[in-house]
């Protein structure tokens, strides 16, 4: 399952709207081995297409650096679809090398329509999980611990 | 000194779960060389025969080694050399 902010889940939708018709993308990361989405770092879709998303490569070495100064690691990939379904599609499976993040995919076919969801691709398996959007991560913790 | 080389989570599988080895060498593959003689099947996920993979991003320093000179672009001792794999999809 994946666990993230209302803030976050919004911030992602934003971005996929203001970047339609091209793919956007992006990601949340959070310190590793916790499983927290809590910094959303969108990126620039280097191949600016409404059918393929790439990191700029210079982008994508200062955003690892970043994240591992900073103990973190990428918690959600996120990336848009602009005409079919927020399904991995079998480019995304097989560029897929996170095996500890959650793959969300938006779809921004229809404007009136919210298509948000959340996968594990692992060794080119995608398995869809739930998604569970909250107040605040904050807020769940603190009431899971009382 | 030698060459500190940075594995991406997905490689680690290669380098008994070590975010960073050593190698040595002139060129980048070289190096992809003298790695492979100690973690076997690393230099595959790297290149392959054509050269780079198309997905790996492999940076000496601070620059894509793509603008470099590709796999005959120089290291020497002290420099870092980072994999990363694209982000990438359709």
């Amino acid at each position: 399952m994946l666990t993230l902010d209302r803030s976050i889940y919004e911030a992602i939708i934003a971005h996929a709207r203001r970047d339609h018709p091209d793919e956007a993308c992006g990601v949340v990361a959070g310190p590793v081995g916790s499983d927290r989405p809590t910094r959303f770092i969108p990126m620039v879709n280097a191949a600016r297409s409404p059918t393929f998303y790439e990191f700029d490569s210079a982008d994508l070495l200062r955003l690892y650096r970043e994240m591992d100064e900073r103990g973190e690691e990428p918690v959600i990939i996120y990336h848009s679809h602009t005409a079919t379904e927020a399904y991995p599609s079998r480019t995304d499976i097989s560029y897929a090398s996170e095996p500890n993040a959650h793959y969300v995919l938006v779809s921004t076919r229809d404007p009136d329509t919210v298509e948000f969801r959340s996968f594990r691709i692992v060794d080119g398996e995608v398995t869809e999980e739930e998604v569970r959007v909250v107040a605040t991560l904050d807020d769940v913790e603190r009431s899971a611990t009382t | 000194m030698a060459i500190e080389v940075r594995i991406p989570t997905i490689l680690r599988s290669y380098t008994n779960g070590e975010k960073a080895v050593t190698g040595s060498g002139k060129t980048l593959a070289d190096l992809l060389a003298d790695l492979d003689a100690r973690h076997p099947g690393l230099r595959e996920r790297i290149v392959d025969e054509k050269g780079l993979r198309r997905f790996v991003n492999v940076y000496v320093n601070d620059e894509d080694v793509r603008f470099l000179a590709g796999l005959d672009t120089p290291v020497k001792d002290g420099d870092t050399v980072t994999v990363l794999p694209a982000v990438a999809g359709g």
